[in-house]
């Protein structure tokens, strides 16, 4: 047995997972040939690294776990980058934390620690130009430093060098784990990273979640959605200068959001999810008033969005601006929205999906998306669309049924040696959550891959070719999280 | 264009008028409520709190460290801690932001923001500021950029965020400011020009909040420069910040 095979919120047995060594890991990786959702090393013991490697089968909702145990003196092992791309990013985090050498890596460039210096790609020529911005960008967004390789006004090659908002999450994850530190591990998708937190945690504490307490976590994430790509339809309005666009979004997300705020008492979210369940229950009067507002908001952005595509000003900036083909999505691993976009059909609320999703029974729709800045725009119209009427369907269960308690505050300890993993669909895209335990039933590591991880390269890949001043635009369409990748 | 002139007419005026009145939903949590006399000294909100900023002698909240997540109410079952729905949390010192028993908001605003002459002289109609995110988890940025949407529309008072720190009256720091962006504000600080005023923006910028035990942080800038402002939340809601500002430059 090479691999355990496991599901999506499921514990497993640290004893049960295979250690082999890395020339037949390697091998194995290579044959089976799925998606990566991690890669990570753990100190085990008198100077060795045991490096954990979890494949996901997306159609069979399967995931796959293997490990590797490097010595001491073990310093180097021929990278998988050179076979399969999208290791790229994971191999680079795995040299920085655990310094074990992916040999052959085509970019090992440092990741987030600032201490090496980093290396630019560089071009030369007598039209060739480089333009550096950043980490201060001139909005009020996250810090980073993008390098851009300009022929004239074309982008030949953008390089993104990030790190600047690193905070040690993951480790003080291990050492004072909290809701509220999940919350802000990435303060726009508070409910997806708390839910994936919470989920792990409930998975190694065996602690049963009523379907009432699960129904209202699956509308806040959905509300989550709906709010994050409205304010980024907004977004990308305000960047072509379609002001009308920037203001009506605006608004119409506020509606979203104070909805969020009368459920939570946070605008994000923030204090609603707990390990258990949920931290409020919902009345029915809050229930009617926050059906009447998600209506109002479906028909405002349905509106906005029809009247702002007719436009052919609109149009011209956005088709065939940014774009990433379905072939290089693949290939470099792009997840979640960025790659649905692109035509890659990954969802992971579908591929992995939990009880209380697969009750809702809802149908799948696909995106036929080419990849480019109106593919993004629509897909996430389309998704805003689906999200808002499905919270909608479930204030209307939570109003005729499901009376139960939202919280079970019964809570066992952690279990020992055991490792679980949690996966939860993000506005992004998958939020992988996992967490390790010693034979003291503490825990021992946490890791966390939020999907901007994979998709930072989608964006460089994206401008190329491009105008430097569509970059915004690309930026936007995006959306992508620094502090998530930076951790 | 027609349909672009109709929902322009159809979506109204969307401002809020009375920006220091604003009405703010009940299930906000604002500035705390203790009542000692139902405290057991069970000590269960002390384990439950995040960031450590409850403490019993004397009974207390620092807003400072404060998330607002609501914890130590949800499990205090005497009714010894809640949190008003009051909004106007902003101050200049960072002491005010440790709320002992029986504070009532009415008390709080009277001594919360001590006003300068100076500042009022210098920035009272126009106030440029630079935003600089050191290490924030985008939760406080997202809520600065709501301060400029149609709805709160803080640019009527005066008050932007602008491009470059050259061009900025000031600085609005949020996060618990990572090692790595230690010199980027620093840098940033020092080509703002004279005179500038230094704005701490939520609950990490303002004491570390739930990053503050993380070795990846330096917060020596902080030591070295005069603070101005604090402005507490987790994220900071946009009436919290603009009011803030607004008490800072204003007469009222």
């Amino acid at each position: 047995m090479n691999w355990i095979k496991t599901k999506n919120n499921t514990k497993i047995n640290l004893n049960e997972i295979p250690s082999l060594d890395i020339d037949t890991l390697r091998d194995e990786i290579i044959k089976l040939n799925k998606r990566p959702v991690g890669f990570f090393g753990k100190e085990w013991g008198e100077g060795s690294t045991r490096l954990f490697v979890i494949l996901a089968d997306d159609e069979n909702s399967d995931l796959y776990v293997s490990s590797c145990i490097f010595d001491a003196d073990e310093k180097g092992y021929e990278s998988l980058t050179q076979t399969i791309p999208s290791f790229h990013v994971f191999e680079r985090e795995f040299y920085e934390q655990f310094g074990i050498k992916p040999l052959n890596h085509p970019w090992l460039k440092p990741l987030r620690s600032h201490k090496k210096e980093y290396k630019f790609f560089e071009m030369e020529g007598e039209e060739v130009h480089q333009v550096a911005v950043g980490p201060i960008h001139a909005g009020v967004i996250e810090p980073g430093h993008f390098r851009f390789m300009c022929n004239g006004e074309t982008v030949y090659h953008l390089e993104i060098m990030l790190g600047y908002q690193n905070r040690g999450v993951e480790k003080l994850m291990v050492e004072y784990p909290t809701n509220q530190l999940a919350e802000s591990i990435c303060g726009d998708s508070v409910i997806a990273h708390n839910l994936a937190y919470s989920k792990v945690m409930e998975c190694l504490k065996d602690v049963k979640v009523s379907k009432r307490a699960q129904l209202i976590r699956t509308m806040a994430l959905e509300m989550e959605r709906a709010a994050i790509h409205i304010g980024d339809l907004g977004a990308i309005a305000g960047d072509i200068a379609y002001l009308m666009g920037a203001s009506v979004f605006g608004a119409t997300r506020t509606l979203v959001i104070n909805t969020m705020l009368e459920f939570s008492g946070s605008r994000f979210g923030r204090g609603l999810i707990n390990v258990g369940g949920v931290n409020f229950d919902i009345d029915n009067e809050k229930i009617e008033r926050a059906t009447k507002t998600l209506t109002k908001v479906e028909k405002d952005v349905d509106r906005m969005v029809k009247t702002m595509l007719k436009n052919s000003s609109v149009m011209s900036r956005l088709e065939k601006t940014g774009t990433v083909s379905t072939e290089k999505a693949l290939e470099i691993g792009l997840v979640g929205m960025a790659a649905r976009a692109c035509g890659v059909n990954l969802d992971s609320r579908f591929d992995f999906a939990d009880e209380c999703f697969k009750s809702l029974a809802l149908p799948r729709k696909l995106f036929k998306g080419k990849g480019d800045v109106n593919s993004r725009f629509k897909l996430r119209y389309q998704e805003t669309m689906e999200s808002l009427s499905i919270a909608k369907r479930i204030l209307d269960m939570l109003k005729n049924g499901y009376k139960e308690e939202v919280l079970n505050t019964e809570q066992n300890a952690l279990s020992a040696n055991s490792m679980a993993i949690s996966i939860v669909e993000g506005w992004r895209g998958e939020v992988v959550h996992i967490a390790l335990t010693d034979m003291n039933a503490n825990l021992s590591r946490y890791k966390i891959k939020d999907p901007s991880f994979n998709n930072w390269y989608g964006l460089a890949l994206a401008v190329r070719n491009n105008g430097v001043s569509d970059f915004p635009l690309c930026n936007k369409s995006f959306n992508l999280s620094y502090c998530g990748n930076d951790l | 264009m027609f349909d672009t002139l109709k929902s322009r007419i159809y979506q109204g005026n969307q401002f809020i008028k009375d920006i220091k009145n604003a009405p703010m939903r009940e299930q906000f949590r604002g500035l705390p409520k203790l009542c000692k006399q139902n405290c057991t000294e069970c000590k269960k909100c002390l384990s439950i709190c995040p960031t450590g900023a409850l403490s019993l002698e004397p009974f207390s909240i620092d807003m400072g460290k404060c998330t607002f997540c609501g914890a130590c109410k949800n499990i205090c079952k005497h009714g010894a801690i809640d949190f008003t729905n009051f909004y106007k949390l902003s101050s200049t010192k960072r002491e005010n932001l440790i709320i002992k028993e029986n504070m009532t908001p009415q008390e709080y605003e009277k001594t919360a923001i001590e006003v300068r002459k100076e500042i009022k002289r210098v920035f009272k109609k126009s106030l440029k500021l630079r935003q600089v995110s050191a290490a924030g988890c985008n939760g406080c940025e997202m809520e600065l950029n709501a301060c400029s949407n149609v709805n709160f529309d803080m640019g009527r008072f005066g008050i932007d965020f602008v491009a470059s720190p050259r061009h900025a009256d000031g600085l609005v720091i949020t996060g618990p400011i990572s090692e790595n962006m230690a010199y980027a504000l620093e840098d940033c600080y020092k080509s703002t020009p004279d005179p500038k005023i230094v704005i701490l923006c939520g609950s990490c910028a303002i004491s570390g909040g739930v990053f503050q035990n993380s070795d990846k942080l330096n917060r020596e800038f902080l030591d070295k420069y005069p603070i101005d402002l604090y402005i507490p939340g987790c994220p900071v809601h946009p009436l919290t910040f603009i009011n803030g500002v607004l008490g800072f430059i204003s007469d009222k």
